[in-house]
């Protein structure tokens, strides 16, 4: 029992609740101070999620060492926490890859939360009329769905870069440990803020919460802003963490063109996620602030207006979808010559195509925006920015294709699903230029061909792409690799299942389904198609099941695999796996190029000493 | 040279086949006005471009797949080749000008879309939580039907009582959202006579799959006589001024007339009935309670209803109006 209490998320949950309980005991005692009726449930609930999730920082211990550090005191600058084997994946651990692991495993938390959200709303929609949901529980499902896959999505991308950064580096561990942890755990008590939306009357308005219609919304609102601002911290500390790495602690020899291109990948998407997560935030707390104080940001009788939130939304949230896809594209371009024997077609092209879509997605939101009501004139530019996003998108799909021409291919099961994110990905990108012409938008706005655009290049962009980095890293993670017989079984389920669902969204939005609708017209003649997306739904659902079964089954009996199982030139896999803690025992030089497959006895890296 | 000639051939003939394919399942719904005509035109090109470059990455990438795939006992690497700079401009460059060409496209076809005609029929559109409202200034006339002359073009003057709604009818293709606070324009030429639907394309709240309108493109004497027939609708007595009120603001979408459960309590023999509340007490359904739940609908839920569903009437309603409302809910006892 004492041994249970010692976990670090135990003791964090513990100081959560007490937190909270102070906050709203805060708040409450200073309205009966000020003469006030004593209970307003918004206020208190909200400053008491806020005390909470601080308190569960301090619990947790993810600040001890700096207010050590604040009060004169040492903290070890290379920690050891061997000795305390399994135990340090439940606390505040400093060392990358059980960070890495711990955001794995609380993506595929989140994922398979917000998975179900979708089948049950998904369900409901197998039949015309309301079945077994109400109105406002339909949209609360639908809305945190939303919400819960791009928090689940931000933290996978995080456990990647995590995970293999440093080893890809050749670096001990991140530039800031003590930062990486920090960025780590205040995910969990936000997620939990988040998700206690749904016990607090829920919320209507969809994961883009558009006043004034969020200004009218339940309680649950507040929950829900309150938690993406916060979870917004882990990708802002984190993209500091994966620069200030990258710039600094880089291994000898390893140039700019010389990094290994998931690297690019990374950068790429820290540079978007350090500059524009703020605005999301600031969005969204102004609206908190709107509710709480009465402040008239979007408010036309105060002089507000609510088309200035959808700018400052979309701000972020077009370039939110480049932070989502781009490590994801990364590992396409990473893996693909491992299995292709070959090297990456045009490096410096795929590199610098990152750079320019992250550069050109900073100028497009106001694509999101063609039927808002903004100034008519300003649809023209941003029609002209968003289809450029086109030229560096297709140059990694020339890419990919001329680096699997005249290849040796195998096609193991990271590589099945490599593959299904090129077709996937190459799906949502076609099904894109439509939205930017203006005046096709105007019909397409809105509707499930939207959602069937966007689950097309998030499936593509980093579903796919996250599985496929799972299989390939799990062994360097464990020593064992995942079953393959299961892995496959995995990709047929989800495979198939997911094109049906996507072009059938496409093929009904295009024929006037609207979105985020929690029922429709029988007069449409939509049932059948939505019978079958429900079907698929819950193929996918089992697929992810096997996923699961097969990381838990694997960890513990799956093959034993301690080399270089993929034949890959990475420094990562030149060393026996799982790797010990500050990683590589010897530094290795960066000695060639990064994909040189076919010339037979080139390295990549030279070790100390050999 | 051998497997670029057969590539190019797979690629022709599958741009071929996704292209027919796609035209011939009916992609969009009629076209049923003049915008209709120029954003279809666009959207035939993008399916001729996604049918080419779907097939160009998926011919080569399935022909490399089973082609230079491992064989058996095989253990070398494959070719090594790390790029072609002209080739990598080349797939720079070529899509550079597609992006312009659609660009223009883009353009012109929205300048089709957006072409202004002075003598069009001017029609104030009203949106609000679940309702739509129709003004014909011209006439002074207000409906909750649109209805529209064929071949001449409306000009539709929209503003939200409370949150953003959209006005999208499908086989209209055009849509703009409402938004609170400012006055935004959609103009439309139906060019085909039949019953449509205006359907709220913004999500904006609970009810908002139900938030749907009628539209009905007629011929001139049959639009002609419509307004004729609405100018004649005298308003004197409240209880049908009341019914007319109801059918207005959409009222029955969550409240049902005969007694079925919808999103909220059903108006039959409601009058002086007792209502329990959600916090366990009961209240005697009189005019003052009928009034209040529709000016501030919050203050007694109703048990087994939830609150924060029906917004407050207070600052859309005028006091005859509620009380004609209430009347009419009298007269259901």
């Amino acid at each position: 029992m004492k041994k249970f209490f010692s976990l670090g998320l135990i003791r964090g949950l513990i100081w959560q609740v007490i937190g909270t309980g102070i906050g709203v005991g805060f708040v409450t005692l200073l309205r009966v101070l000020m003469g006030l009726p004593a209970w307003k449930a918004e206020p208190a609930t909200v400053f008491g999620a806020l005390l909470g999730v601080l308190f569960f920082l301090i619990g947790v211990g993810a600040i001890t060492d700096w207010y050590k550090m604040a009060k004169g005191e040492e903290v070890e600058e290379m920690t050891d926490e061997s000795h305390l084997g399994k135990m340090r994946y439940f606390g505040a651990s400093l060392d990358h890859k059980v960070i890495g692991i711990q955001y794995m495993v609380l993506s595929i938390i989140l994922m398979s939360v917000g998975g179900m959200f979708a089948l049950i709303f998904r369900t409901e929609l197998a039949e015309t009329g309301m079945q077994f949901l109400t109105l406002i529980e339909y949209n609360t499902l639908m809305s945190l769905h939303g919400i819960v896959m791009i928090v689940s999505i931000l933290v996978g991308i995080a456990a990647i870069m995590n995970y293999t950064v440093p080893l890809l580096l050749g670096a001990s561990d991140m530039a800031f440990p003590r930062l990486n942890a920090f960025s780590f755990w205040i995910a969990v008590p936000s997620g939990l803020v988040l998700l206690s939306s749904l016990f607090l009357g829920g919320f209507d308005t969809g994961w883009t919460g558009y006043p004034p219609l969020s200004v009218r919304a339940p309680l649950g609102m507040q929950m829900f802003f309150l938690g993406v601002a916060l979870v917004g911290f882990t990708s802002i500390l984190g993209s500091i963490n994966i620069i200030a790495t990258i710039i600094r602690l880089r291994s000898k020899g390893m140039t700019p063109f010389r990094m290994p291109i998931f690297i690019w990948a990374a950068i790429a998407t820290s540079i978007i996620s350090l500059t524009a997560t703020q605005l999301i935030g600031l969005s969204f707390e102004m609206v908190m602030f709107q509710r709480l104080f009465g402040m008239g940001f979007f408010d036309p009788i105060k002089g507000g207006n609510p088309i200035l939130f959808q700018h400052l939304f979309w701000f972020y949230s077009h370039p939110a979808v480049y932070v989502f896809v781009l490590p994801g594209l990364g590992i396409i371009s990473e893996l693909l010559p491992v299995f292709a024997r070959k090297p990456l077609f045009g490096y410096k092209w795929v590199a610098m195509s990152s750079l320019g879509i992250a550069l050109v997605g900073f100028l497009v939101w106001g694509h999101h925006m063609f039927t808002s009501g903004m100034a008519e004139y300003l649809r023209v530019p941003f029609m002209y920015s968003t289809l450029l996003v086109a030229i560096p998108t297709g140059v990694k799909f020339f890419s990919w294709v001329a680096t699997l021409w005249r290849g040796k291919i195998t096609f193991p099961v990271p590589m099945l699903f490599i593959l299904a994110s090129i077709v996937v990905f190459l799906l949502g990108g076609l099904t894109g230029p439509p939205n930017a012409t203006i005046s096709t938008d105007l019909h397409l706005q809105d509707t499930y061909y939207i959602v069937g655009h966007f689950h097309d290049t998030l499936f593509g962009g980093f579903m796919f792409p996250f599985f496929a980095a799972v299989y390939y890293w799990f062994p360097k993670m464990t020593g064992r690799r995942l079953n393959e017989k299961l892995g496959k079984i995995h990709f047929w389920l989800v495979t198939p299942s997911f094109f049906v669902l996507s072009l059938w969204m496409m093929r009904i939005g295009l024929l006037g389904m609207r979105r985020r609708i929690a029922d429709y017209d029988p007069a449409l003649q939509f049932q059948t198609y939505h019978q079958v997306m429900t079907y698929t739904g819950y193929f996918i659902a089992m697929g992810v099941l096997v996923f699961i079964i097969n990381l838990i089954w694997s960890a513990k009996k799956g093959e034993i695999a301690t080399g270089n199982i993929w034949n890959s030139r990475s420094p990562e896999w030149q060393v026996p796996s799982p790797m010990p803690m500050h990683n590589y025992d010897k530094q290795f030089e960066v000695v060639g190029e990064p994909y040189d497959y076919g010339i037979p006895g080139s390295n990549y890296v030279k070790f100390d000493g050999e | 040279m051998k497997h670029f000639i057969i590539v190019a051939i797979i690629v022709i003939l599958f741009t071929f086949l996704v292209y027919t394919g796609l035209n011939s399942i009916g992609l969009l719904p009629v076209q049923a006005s003049a915008q209709s005509v120029s954003i279809d035109n666009l959207f035939q090109i993008h399916v001729g471009l996604i049918s080419f470059l779907f097939a160009l990455i998926i011919g080569i990438l399935v022909y490399s797949l089973i082609v230079f795939r491992r064989k058996k006992g095989e253990t070398g690497d494959g070719a090594h080749i790390v790029g072609n700079s002209t080739l990598e401009i080349a797939w720079s460059i070529i899509p550079l000008f597609i992006v312009i060409f659609l660009a223009y496209m883009g353009a012109y076809s929205l300048g089709e879309v957006r072409r202004i005609d002075m003598s069009a029929l001017q029609v104030k559109v009203t949106a609000g939580q679940w309702y739509w409202q129709f003004q014909y200034p011209e006439y002074g006339v207000t409906s909750t039907e649109l209805y529209l002359p064929v071949n001449r073009q409306v000009d539709l003057q929209m503003s939200s009582n409370d949150v953003i709604h959209s006005f999208w009818v499908p086989e209209f293709r055009v849509k703009q959202d409402i938004v609170p606070g400012q006055v935004t324009e959609l103009r439309i030429t139906p060019t085909l006579l039949g019953n449509y639907k205006v359907l709220c394309a913004e999500l904006c709240g609970a009810s908002h799959a139900y938030m749907e309108g009628l539209v009905m493109v007629v011929d001139l004497p049959t639009f002609e006589n419509w307004i004729t027939n609405q100018q004649a609708t005298v308003e004197v007595d409240p209880v049908l001024k009341g019914q007319q009120l109801v059918q207005q603001y959409g009222c029955t979408t969550c409240h049902s007339l005969d007694g079925s459960i919808k999103i909220g309590p059903s108006w039959k023999e409601l009058y002086e009935s007792t209502v329990t509340l959600d916090d366990g007490s009961t209240i005697f359904a009189d005019q003052a309670y009928l009034t209040s739940s529709i000016l501030e609908p919050n203050l007694y839920v109703h048990e087994g209803f939830p609150s924060n569903v029906m917004p407050s009437f207070n600052e859309i309603l005028d006091q005859t109006q509620v009380e004609s409302i209430v009347a009419f809910i009298e007269s259901l006892k």
